[in-house]
């Protein structure tokens, strides 16, 4: 009976992410370099926007990615709750910096992007906004694993502040929405819709995004086996102290 | 329950420094803006709605560190957590002492602070409403932060960091209702979403606290 709570064991998750690995990581930078080769120098330039328009192949997967890390972070925090796994926090603790990073590079390529089409670096829009609010949130996650010595306590605080965050990084979002409504038209950033972008962009796009998901994969393990092997290894020299 | 809201607010009232602490903050955040921006009165009452409300979230924020660190150090904590009264209620009473000793003060001072700030006529009655009902949620967000930081040494900028991004939708919506009414404009939408989250907060929040501080009296 093969389960998926197999994987929960230290052992098997290193055995089978190990032989996963190299390929996850040559499927990454084979997507992530073909990608964006085609997108930057493949496709043709926008009518109105010019060569700005290829910037999406980085923001439009490290702004997916940004969300769906935390929507990951929130499962693997579940998962720790209930069934008490601890490749799971591990897990979760694995994907904050990446996530953290994802929103900065969405926040820096849309401002990168938005210096010459809205003529401006940074405007309050809602999606820019709650970018920023995603962003203290990682922040605040990862301040909490750092502060706490006890690794399983850290575990359980950091894995209720995220549920805790994600209802009021979801409130936010709206309440965001809301807030801007009164003060003016939100910026139209419908190119994240499938059907605002021509094929010619599209499919470039979707292998770039494959890519982020790939590479995001690739890091959750490589930095969940270095937490499991770190761990191990103090175990060990606690042991060793303890026989001496 | 009730011996454990007056030991609190007679700790916070004789202990010295938490009651008066967070109205002097208050009102110090409010004769440095006009420093800050030029004592312009037109911008003065522009902006006046989101200084107290700024200045309010930050007094209610400086204060919430004491809502267990005392307790904590002194081991009364471990006696809350073997009492009979179940920790959910014992971190409710928590907040509300808090916000009775901090939150109440601040509502019931910005009015006169508003003044500092030439807030516009029409702006007092929204202002203390959305205060009245903002800042409860304040406190039993800040409460789930003090919970979370508790055993942590030198958790205070930690606890900022964690609290403030949880403020935000508080702080968007009771600022807005302050704002629109200080132009005299209709704030019953965000008067109520205001309302919502505070009674979703007061609702859910306890167990999450209760929760994280039995994680950390581990």
């Amino acid at each position: 009976m093969a389960s998926i709570w197999e994987y929960a064991n230290p052992k098997k998750f290193i055995a089978t992410t190990d032989r996963l690995l190299p390929w996850v990581s040559v499927l990454a930078v084979a997507a992530l370099v073909g990608g964006l080769i085609w997108g930057f120098f493949f496709t043709p330039d926008d009518y109105k926007q010019g060569s700005t328009v290829k910037i999406i192949y980085l923001h439009v997967p490290a702004a997916l990615m940004a969300i769906n890390i935390w929507i990951m972070m929130l499962v693997a925090s579940l998962v720790w709750i209930v069934r008490r796994h601890h490749v799971s926090a591990l897990a979760a603790r694995a994907a904050a910096p990446v996530g953290a990073m994802m929103t900065v590079i969405a926040l820096v390529t849309g401002a990168i992007w938005g210096q010459p089409m809205w003529g401006t670096w940074w405007e309050w829009d809602p999606r820019l906004t709650s970018f920023l609010i995603l962003f203290l949130f990682y922040l605040g996650y990862m301040a909490l694993w750092a502060a706490i010595e006890n690794d399983d306590t850290a575990a359980d605080l950091t894995s209720i502040l995220c549920l805790v965050g994600s209802v009021f990084a979801l409130l936010s979002r709206y309440a965001v929405n809301f807030w801007n409504q009164g003060l003016h038209q939100g910026a139209s950033l419908s190119m994240d819709k499938e059907e605002h972008v021509a094929d010619v962009f599209y499919y470039p796009l979707l292998l770039c995004i494959a890519g982020f998901i790939l590479l995001f994969i690739a890091l959750v393990f490589l930095r969940t086996q270095t937490e499991i092997r770190a761990r191990r290894m103090r175990a060990l020299l606690a042991r060793e102290r303890l026989g001496q | 329950m009730i011996a454990l809201l007056s030991r609190d607010l007679r700790l916070a009232v004789r202990a010295g420094g938490g009651f008066g602490l967070g109205l002097a903050f208050f009102l110090i955040v409010v004769v440095l803006v006009p420093f800050g921006v030029g004592p312009q009165s037109a911008l003065l009452a522009k902006i006046a709605a989101g200084i107290l409300w700024l200045g309010a979230l930050l007094a209610c924020l400086l204060s919430l560190d004491r809502i267990f660190a005392l307790d904590w150090e002194d081991g009364s904590l471990d006696l809350l957590a073997t009492a009979p009264v179940p920790m959910e209620a014992a971190v409710t009473i928590k907040a509300l002492a808090h916000w009775l000793t901090t939150g109440l003060p601040l509502v019931m001072a910005a009015p006169v602070f508003g003044l500092l700030l030439n807030l516009p006529a029409a702006g007092y009655g929204p202002m203390v409403i959305s205060l009245l009902l903002g800042t409860p949620a304040l406190s039993v967000i800040g409460t789930f932060g003090a919970a979370l930081t508790v055993g942590i040494k030198r958790g205070g900028l930690l606890l900022s960091l964690l609290v403030l991004p949880l403020y935000v939708p508080t702080l968007i919506f009771g600022a807005e209702v302050a704002r629109r009414g200080a132009e005299g404009m209709d704030y019953s939408t965000p008067m109520l979403m205001l309302a919502g989250i505070t009674c979703g907060a007061i609702a859910l929040l306890p167990f999450a606290s209760a929760a994280v501080l039995r994680v950390n009296l581990r």
